[in-house]
């Protein structure tokens, strides 16, 4: 063997996630079952992810990886160069630019638009999974809808604290159907799974499942009349570098006298507006 | 026997057309371009790439109607291997509305696994955006498509999460409708 | 003025020569050679073709060399390989009957037809070490006796001729396949045994070793462990007739456990299975006692929550590959969603203080 196939998997691999995939288009929120490949990267590491892009690519593609907002940490900077290596796809860091956006924990600060697929690695794709580890549980309660279990537990989570205690994969209802895991996005991200001009998958590799939100799509991050869900980050803080108020910030320790700094968690966005911010001083 | 051609090149032919598939699937009613490619009459192209690209020995296929053919039937044999069922049985079926049959005789899907159900490839003789206002998921504020039987995609729409997905082929030319897009009065 | 890390791409590609610097050790001592690792490490390179799913051992050798040794990480190289591999068909099932076996013992009879064959086992050795072999010794070759042609019939055999053991059910011609069809549960036991072939040998050992020890007890007896090479064959249709394409060397444990039978029928011995690639035999027995553990639920047999019952417990966690990679995967920047728990317990602290306050 010389050579890997486009895109890396086989024809009939791709097949069936491309199935698969339509499948989950056709029942927002619902988690369709697949058959998962051993990928040339261990499970948890974004396989679900990359199957999903290796399903969807075109050599047309122009491809970002993001790992906790940034282009370059290591393991967004070891899938970007799989898919240059297999599929032959132009990459990018500019969000605006991106035809297909792979991400872990993190949905970019600039808007997406009509056309763009944005792909996010899952870990549990399975909302309920922290309140019933049982999959054979779990899925009679998707059937049914019932969905009484995690009511309680967000609301003891107030009686016990004031508020619901979950900053990130913030469970959302789907088009009131299907309650689903949006993946670790911190919730301050929530708010850009709703009504998005882009198609949104989801794929988790070692649990077997592929997900999606087509574009405008209503999700609703699950909260009650009296405790209404807020999109928080870090309070009263303004991006250290760009000055972004509306950014997710990243806390730096920068020493070990209590010192600390904000910046952009969104590499891009923040690199975008300190370039922006350079031009309009010349 | 004469065999017409299949993809040219499988790997990058196959994820354009997905991606082509993907989009209309994504955005019910809107009608998208796929690339001409020569059929077995008298299936159009864009059925052709559509069972190219997601049909293969694991999918039970239903043909109906003219489509059950000998020269169809080769086709799928020599270029997907799928092998060809009963309406009942099937994961995809291909034919025009009226030989497809009445929608209930196709796997529905159970309430545990609603991805389980048929997905059908409905030939055309032309598709037009003049027809009943449709929203849900994938529709920004309203889309309309000419659609063969409201009632009976009303009723299939009314089942979600359960039902089946239709694909609405004519020439190279499709649209979409997934289970969960609402459909409007006639 | 602060700036973000930067280097990515730069620190893996370091970390990869690192890697393989590291890997090639002290360049005074020769180089491993892949026949060295197949022919004397061979269980290493069987442990590998067993979870790896994939009998070859030069490439199992081979992953070994890449993997510095690291049995789960030499059978993450091969797993990822398999899956890249076209399949041409499904064997005909092999016959173990038919077995060249190198070992064969039974804990159930004395003696039976086709003899006790100790072979190359560590079971009585002392557990010294063999300074000796710190040199290149002269290995003498063992004594040989004649190759016997009759067939090595299965100690269960005779007690399934007696009506005493349980029937298998011969299962269809449509057996689900683990790695081209999600996991569903409730599993079939095809489907499980398959899990299990390739399951994690720690992890099944744990299991087995907890059903002896109470939790989901089954008073299991080794009825027959036998290792030796099997033909594998397969059935062309273009050809219309059966061709031998490989032999090779597995390891099979049939166990023999109680069954209280019932007002209908009369008592029998039911059996636990475990079939795996190469000389492996503990492996195999962990996978006959957790296989026979798993059929509690079928045999009807009283449930009392051992893990080793819970076939939704035991299959969602015997891949050492993904436990392995789901596990390390926390290594990986999480510093989002830390961020996200950060802001919430400061915020949490806060409410409370300012609760307090008022109440004071």
């Amino acid at each position: 063997m010389t050579d890997y196939n486009f895109a890396y998997l086989d024809e009939a691999t791709k097949r069936m996630l491309r199935r698969a995939i339509l499948k989950a288009v056709a029942i927002p929120g619902y988690q369709v079952p697949f058959s998962s490949r051993e990928m040339p990267m261990p499970y948890g590491w974004g396989t679900g992810g990359v199957q999903v892009t290796a399903a969807c690519l075109v050599p047309e593609d122009t491809l970002k990886v993001i790992d906790q907002g940034a282009d370059d940490t290591t393991n967004a900077v070891s899938i970007r160069k799989f898919f240059a290596r297999v599929a032959g796809v132009a990459t990018t860091e500019a969000t605006a630019q991106a035809s297909v956006i792979q991400t872990r924990h993190r949905i970019p600060e600039t808007p997406l638009t009509e056309g763009q697929i944005l792909v996010f690695q899952v870990p549990i794709p399975e909302p309920l999974r922290f309140l019933e580890p049982r999959e054979t549980e779990t899925r009679t309660m998707h059937a049914l809808e019932d969905y009484g279990l995690m009511q309680v537990r967000l609301y003891e989570d107030i009686a016990k604290h004031g508020e619901i205690a979950r900053a990130y994969a913030y469970p959302v209802r789907v088009e009131g159907r299907y309650i689903m895991d949006p993946s670790p996005i911190p919730k301050f991200d929530n708010p850009k799974l709703d009504n998005s001009p882009a198609l949104q998958l989801f794929g988790a590799g070692r649990e077997c499942r592929i997900y999606a939100l087509p574009p405008y799509t209503h999700v609703k991050s699950l909260d009650f009349e009296d405790y209404p869900f807020t999109a928080s980050k870090a309070a009263g803080q303004v991006c250290a570098i760009c000055g972004a108020e509306d950014s997710y910030l990243d806390e730096v320790i920068t020493d070990d006298a209590g010192g600390r700094m904000f910046v952009c968690s969104d590499t891009d966005y923040c690199a975008t507006r300190v370039a922006a911010q350079a031009e309009d001083a010349a | 026997m004469q065999l017409t051609t299949g993809f040219a090149n499988p790997p990058v032919d196959a994820a354009r057309a997905f991606r082509v598939v993907l989009d209309a699937m994504a955005h019910p009613a809107r009608i998208v371009d796929l690339p001409p490619i020569e059929a077995p009459a008298p299936c159009s192209p864009a059925a052709a790439i559509v069972l190219l690209t997601l049909v293969d020995a694991t999918t039970p296929l239903h043909l109906a109607g003219a489509h059950d053919n000998d020269a169809i039937r080769d086709w799928v044999r020599f270029h997907l291997g799928a092998p060809l069922v009963a309406p009942q049985d099937a994961a995809f079926a291909l034919g025009d509305w009226d030989a497809l049959g009445p929608l209930a005789s196709y796997p529905q899907a159970s309430a545990d696994y609603p991805d389980r159900s048929a997905t059908l490839i409905v030939e055309c003789a032309a598709l037009s955006s003049d027809g009943v206002p449709l929203t849900g998921p994938g529709v920004q504020t309203e889309a309309s498509l000419a659609l063969p039987d409201i009632a009976a995609l009303q009723a299939n729409a009314a089942q979600f999460p359960r039902g089946l997905d239709f694909l609405f082929t004519s020439g190279a030319q499709l649209a979409a409708l997934p289970r969960s897009t609402q459909i409007g009065g006639a | 003025m602060y700036v973000a890390v930067k280097g990515g791409e730069r620190a893996i590609n370091n970390a990869h020569a690192w890697l393989d610097d590291a890997r090639r050790g002290d360049r005074d001592v020769p180089d491993l050679l892949i026949d060295q690792i197949r022919e004397q490490l061979a269980l290493a390179v069987d442990r590998v073709m067993a979870e790896g799913a994939l009998y070859d051992p030069d490439l199992a050798a081979l992953a070994l060399k890449q993997a510095r040794g690291d049995v789960i990480e030499a059978v993450f190289l091969i797993r990822a390989f398999r899956t890249t591999l076209p399949r041409f068909g499904t064997s005909q099932p092999v016959d173990t009957g038919a077995m060249q076996i190198i070992r064969r013992i039974s804990a159930t009879y004395k003696d039976a037809p086709g003899g006790q064959v100790l072979g190359p086992t560590f079971d009585y050795t002392h557990r010294l070490l063999d300074f000796g072999l710190a040199q290149t010794p002269d290995i003498a070759t063992a004594p040989e006796a004649e190759v016997s042609t009759a067939s090595v019939p299965h100690i269960l055999s005779h007690l399934d001729a007696e009506g005493l053991m349980q029937r298998e059910d011969a299962g269809g011609p449509d057996v689900p396949d683990l790695t081209r069809a999600p996991l569903e549960f409730p599993a079939e036991r095809p489907l499980r045994l398959q899990a299990l072939t390739r399951g994690d040998e720690g992890f099944l050992l744990s299991l087995a070793y907890s059903t002896q020890r109470g939790y989901g007890r089954n008073h299991a007896f080794v009825g027959e462990l036998r290792i030796g090479n099997v033909r594998v064959s397969a059935f062309l249709p273009e050809l219309g007739f059966e061709i031998e394409f490989a032999e090779i060397m597995i390891t099979e444990c049939e166990s023999v456990n109680q069954f209280q039978g019932s007002k209908t029928e009369p008592a029998q011995f039911t059996r636990g299975y475990g079939l795996v690639f190469g000389q492996s035999e503990r492996k195999a027995i962990s996978m006959a006692l957790v296989d026979r553990a798993l059929r509690a639920h079928e045999l009807g047999e009283d449930l009392d929550g051992a893990p080793a019952q819970d076939e939704e417990f035991v299959l969602s966690h015997c891949d050492n590959i993904q436990s392995s990679g789901f596990l390390e995967h926390i290594k990986l920047p999480h510093y989002v969603d830390f961020q996200a728990e950060l802001e919430l317990i400061r915020k949490l602290r806060r409410d409370a203080a300012a609760a307090q306050q008022a109440a004071e």
